[in-house]
């Protein structure tokens, strides 16, 4: 329907923001941050109500990267055919996703992998998670202002990927956990090459924090920016990173282990509030430094844990699983990754709905950046790391 | 070299055509210089190589390609802004920065004008390039734009203070505004520097000169009114091709006006660290550019390690640090002299 003439000419009373619900005031403007914008780490839409460089109001638009993954997945003609599109939600850390969904489908076909295929799982989970939050971080860097770190990161992660590739080929979108198993067996020297990484890595996180982590600028933007209650990180069931970061020891793997993670010694970081209140921006970003030591330490015990097997062995050729439906959560690097899978008895996957982290992470954005300032926004935004393959899928 | 000129052509107007060209030719050489010398520096940083292979060795080059790509570019001007103000914006910026030149004492022999009030001149039409930004920002008709536009008037406005502040203790002890009398006043070995007397008052104000300035030229950590994860581009989002270029370009010759001020003012300007040693009209040009280049260095090394501030952070620096400390090495060094008296 065409606009009524009526509407040229000045209205009676200004128009409503959808989303805000109410009019401008004097002295508001509205800026839209997105889709394409550099820190919206990919294509998000922020509606920013500002007053100045105040923001009086957040209204985020998701939804410009959906590409109807779970749709898709009703239509494959089995359970090992998803795999693929589990690896493109959050396309940082792939091996995360399939591993959430390669636990789930096995539980629902009743599948009992080799233990070595467990590990292997672990180690690529947990060197996944580290390149998942070094980009976390060295974004996160460049949206405060500094370039240097991210590039640091970006080297770093570089070991991981040639790790990855030489065990599946791959460097970004593995396909490598199927259900049942691997796709591959991981090459010879695997377990060298992942203790040299480990040697490797400690050191250039203390450089990491001596670089970004504590430098006086870094601390000034985002120590008590952003503040995340607990009660509020929970009413919003917010998981991972953000969570821990507002003071609530929650980790799946240790609250409620799957695969082997029940076997390893680690600790759970949580944000302490150091430089500012418990729950801010510094707390949730130093929370993902700290977690990737201890990736270090449950990937060096698996290493030398790992046991002998063949990795196919349990790889079903053709199953009709039973009629029924199963929820089964895992700690992706962004949170709690959940699959709900729902299956009729025929061999395809009648419902694979994800519970993405980030969606969830992403929707308390609003309730935290109300009054705080433009540059913040970014700083809150990339403090929740978002990945919007994820977001949207 | 005024009189020089004089004698050998004997036409005043091409004499003085001449003299004002001189810097031009220092001016677009280092801006291509130093685009290429940041990308190394940065890249060297960053565990990486830059640009490697415009030109076959080490990219150098690679601006002079820039540059042809951005003259061939489309002149985009969006629909929505003001044409007048958009296209003559740049050209403000870009005359407000070049101005400072004019009084900027490149060798003994050489200073564009011998203004006897040379650094208040300097601070005056330096402030010019605010009102360039604004234009481009207003102009733009992009929110984004006018946020950065307004940032760097707030920024640049409030940075002058201590800037202003820093230099007028140092003409307290040079006892004049002349650039060359400053320079003379330094002449002799290195301890003789400004940045050495009075110490350590002139050595603070000389670091306080040198982090404002940071400010007044837009970078790194106080490159607010460009940071492009918040605000894009700041004012020149919207422009493109030769526009663009031509803020670009007044933006590292502003970097090279503010580094070639706290060189004459705290590092001896032209005269050589060894006292005579080396020193004369072209030894002079070769220590001021090359104290000039140091700067830019420092500068470019802060972009690449610092994060940035945020926009209230970073008036409470200018404000609350600052000002209050260049007032204290003002009043320290004014003491001084009294004392000294």
């Amino acid at each position: 329907m065409t606009e009524p003439f009526v509407h040229d000419l000045a209205p009676a009373r200004p128009p409503t923001i959808p989303g805000l619900g109410r009019p401008l005031r004097d002295h508001e403007m509205v800026i839209s941050m997105g889709p394409q914008h550099p820190s919206t780490h990919g294509v998000l839409r922020l509606e920013l109500v500002v007053d100045g460089e105040i923001v009086v109001d957040v209204i985020p638009h998701m939804g410009y990267l959906h590409r109807c993954f779970e749709k898709h997945c009703e239509h494959m003609a089995n359970y090992q055919q998803v795999i693929p599109y589990v690896d493109r939600m959050d396309y940082v850390a792939a091996m995360n996703m399939e591993f959430g969904y390669v636990v789930a489908a096995e539980k629902l076909l009743g599948i009992r992998v080799p233990e070595r295929v467990e590990y292997i799982r672990v180690i690529m989970a947990e060197l996944s998670r580290i390149v998942s939050h070094l980009i976390a971080i060295g974004t996160y860097g460049m949206d405060i202002g500094a370039f240097t770190p991210f590039l640091y990161c970006m080297r770093d992660r570089e070991h991981v990927l040639d790790i990855f590739e030489r065990a599946c080929g791959a460097r970004l979108l593995y396909n490598y956990m199927w259900v049942g198993g691997l796709s591959h067996d991981v090459p010879v020297d695997f377990a060298e090459r992942v203790k040299a990484f480990c040697r490797y890595f400690r050191p250039n996180i203390k450089e990491l924090n001596d670089l970004l982590s504590h430098n006086k600028i870094f601390i000034e933007r985002t120590a008590n920016v952003g503040v995340l209650p607990q009660e509020v990180a929970i009413n919003y069931a917010c998981s991972g990173p953000i969570l821990r970061g507002s003071g609530v020891k929650w980790d799946l793997r240790k609250n409620d282990p799957y695969s082997v993670y029940d076997r390893f010694d680690f600790d759970i970081p949580v944000g302490r509030g150091e430089h500012g209140t418990v729950g801010d921006c510094w707390d949730r970003y130093m929370v993902r430094v700290r977690e990737m030591e201890q990736c270090l330490n449950i990937i060096e015990q698996a290493v030398d844990q790992l046991p002998e097997g063949n990795v196919q062995e349990a790889i079903p050729k053709r199953v009709r699983p039973p009629k029924g439906e199963l929820y089964l959560r895992t700690e992706s690097p962004k949170g709690e990754l959940g699959y709900y899978l729902v299956s009729d008895g025929t061999p395809s996957p009648f419902r694979v709905k994800v519970k993405s982290p980030c969606f969830v992470n992403l929707s308390a954005l609003p309730a935290i950046s109300r009054g705080a300032m433009i540059a913040d926004i970014v700083a809150i935004l990339g403090s929740i790391d978002i990945v919007l393959g994820e977001v949207d899928r | 070299m005024k009189e020089f000129l004089l004698e050998a052509l004997s036409n005043e107007i091409l004499v003085y055509s001449l003299m004002a060209i001189v810097p031009l030719l220092w001016v677009i050489p280092f801006a291509l210089f130093a685009v290429w010398w940041e990308r190394k520096i940065s890249a060297h940083m960053q565990d990486r190589l830059g640009p490697m292979r415009t030109g076959s060795w080490h990219g150098w080059a690679q601006t002079i390609a820039d540059i042809l790509k951005l003259i061939q570019k489309e002149d985009i001007i969006a629909s929505a802004a003001d044409r007048r103000l958009f296209k003559l914006a740049p050209y403000v910026v870009f005359a407000g920065s070049y101005a400072t030149y004019a009084a900027i004492p490149f060798s003994s022999a050489y200073v564009g004008s011998e203004l006897n009030i040379g650094i208040f001149y300097i601070i005056a039409v330096s402030s010019i390039v605010v009102i360039g930004l604004l234009m481009a920002g207003w102009a733009s008709n992009n929110k984004w734009s006018l946020l950065g536009a307004m940032r760097s008037a707030a920024q640049i406005v409030s940075y002058e203070v201590p800037v202003a502040l820093s230099i007028l203790a140092v003409i307290m002890v040079a006892g004049t505004l002349d650039m060359q009398a400053i320079n003379e006043a330094q002449s002799g070995p290195f301890w003789n520097w400004f940045v050495f007397q009075k110490f350590p008052f002139l050595f603070f104000g000389a670091a306080i000169y040198i982090v404002s300035s940071l400010a007044e030229v837009n970078r790194t950590p106080f490159d607010i009114p460009e940071a492009e994860s918040e605000l894009v581009g700041g004012y020149h989002t919207e422009y493109g091709g030769m526009r663009f270029a031509l803020l670009f370009l007044s933006e590292y010759a502003n970097m090279f006006a503010v580094s070639a001020v706290a060189t004459t003012l705290f590092f001896g300007g032209w005269n050589s660290p060894l006292g005579d040693v080396l020193s004369g009209p072209w030894w002079g040009a070769f220590w001021f550019l090359s104290k000039g280049m140091a700067f830019i260095f420092v500068q470019m090394w802060l972009r690449w390690t610092l994060p940035r501030l945020r926009v209230d952070q970073l008036m409470y620096v200018a404000w609350k640090v600052m000002i209050p400390f260049s007032f204290v090495v003002m009043f320290g060094v004014g003491l001084w002299i009294m004392l000294a008296s």
